[in-house]
């Protein structure tokens, strides 16, 4: 395994250690959404997709 | 009862005084840390720092930003931290914005990704701010998403697949913009007020979505 693999693994895993606290926090305090907030959020997040591949679209 | 109302009235005006002054503080030390950032880059670029350099700069602003930083977010110190980690970031992005560089169309790609980056962060920042709905509510799917992608990215880095690098890449862009939508959105509704661990959340949000989509745009549209 070449150093940068090995780098990139310590990094990996520092990552999910890091996440960790937000997911117990989410665990211990579940929000509830209302109704209406995941279709903005899906449709908040879908343009944002719609404008990643409007992007490489353009690049190409 | 009148006077109860009045009072009532003052303390949600002070409030709202309180929110705007941490969304204030927030963004002047965003624009701060991403200009010194941006430094730091042109100073690993001037250098010449190979690439192994950027995973070393983000190992050492993960220990700072796990360790440090919350111990010290709610001190004058914390300021020296911030830029510290966005500074060693930054450093690390230099070397990688030197590699796209050497490309046919390398200025193309990196110009695209950087509007590109601000073009979602601004727009996804001015609606969590005018609507000033709460997207706490997406806390969880935030952190599951996170950690499939860590795990995909782990075992990417074996697999070496091209398909799962820009699925890693998408879902990380899309993650990091509901994380800027909860981040600004908590910042309005009163639930984070300190402003170095929002420019904290919001700066690595920008980093990895500005990462991401180069890795994304250098996959589709290089011509080498």
């Amino acid at each position: 395994m070449e150093w940068m693999q090995i780098l990139a693994l310590i990094a990996g895993g520092m990552m999910l250690f890091a996440i960790w606290p937000m997911y117990k926090n989410w665990r211990a305090n579940p929000v509830e959404a209302q109704p209406g907030d995941w279709s903005t959020a899906v449709f908040l997040l879908g343009l944002v997709l719609l404008f990643v591949l409007l992007l490489i679209w353009s690049v190409q | 009862m009148e006077q109860r109302s009045t009072h009532r009235a003052s303390v949600a005006s002070l409030s709202t005084l309180e929110t705007n002054k941490v969304l204030k503080n927030t963004y002047m030390l965003l624009a701060a840390t991403l200009g010194f950032s941006a430094l730091m880059a042109g100073l690993a670029m001037a250098l010449k720092v190979p690439t192994g350099a950027y995973l070393i700069c983000v190992i050492a602003s993960m220990v700072l930003g796990m360790f440090v930083l919350p111990r010290t977010a709610n001190s004058g110190a914390g300021l020296g931290v911030i830029f510290l980690v966005t500074g060693l970031l930054g450093f690390g992005l230099g070397p990688i914005v030197s590699m796209y560089l050497t490309f046919s169309n390398g200025a193309q790609l990196v110009s695209t990704a950087l509007g590109g980056t601000a073009v979602i962060f601004l727009g996804l920042a001015g609606y969590a701010m005018t609507s000033k709905r709460d997207f706490s509510f997406m806390g969880g799917f935030v952190a599951i998403g996170m950690m499939v992608m860590i795990v995909g990215m782990i075992a990417n880095i074996f697999l070496q697949m091209p398909l799962m690098a820009v699925v890693i890449s998408g879902g990380i862009i899309l993650l990091m913009s509901a994380l800027i939508l909860m981040q600004i959105g908590s910042i309005v509704n009163g639930g984070e007020t300190n402003y170095i661990m929002a420019t904290y959340s919001l700066y690595l949000s920008i980093f990895n979505i500005f990462i991401s989509l180069l890795q994304l745009l250098g996959m589709f549209g290089s011509d080498d």
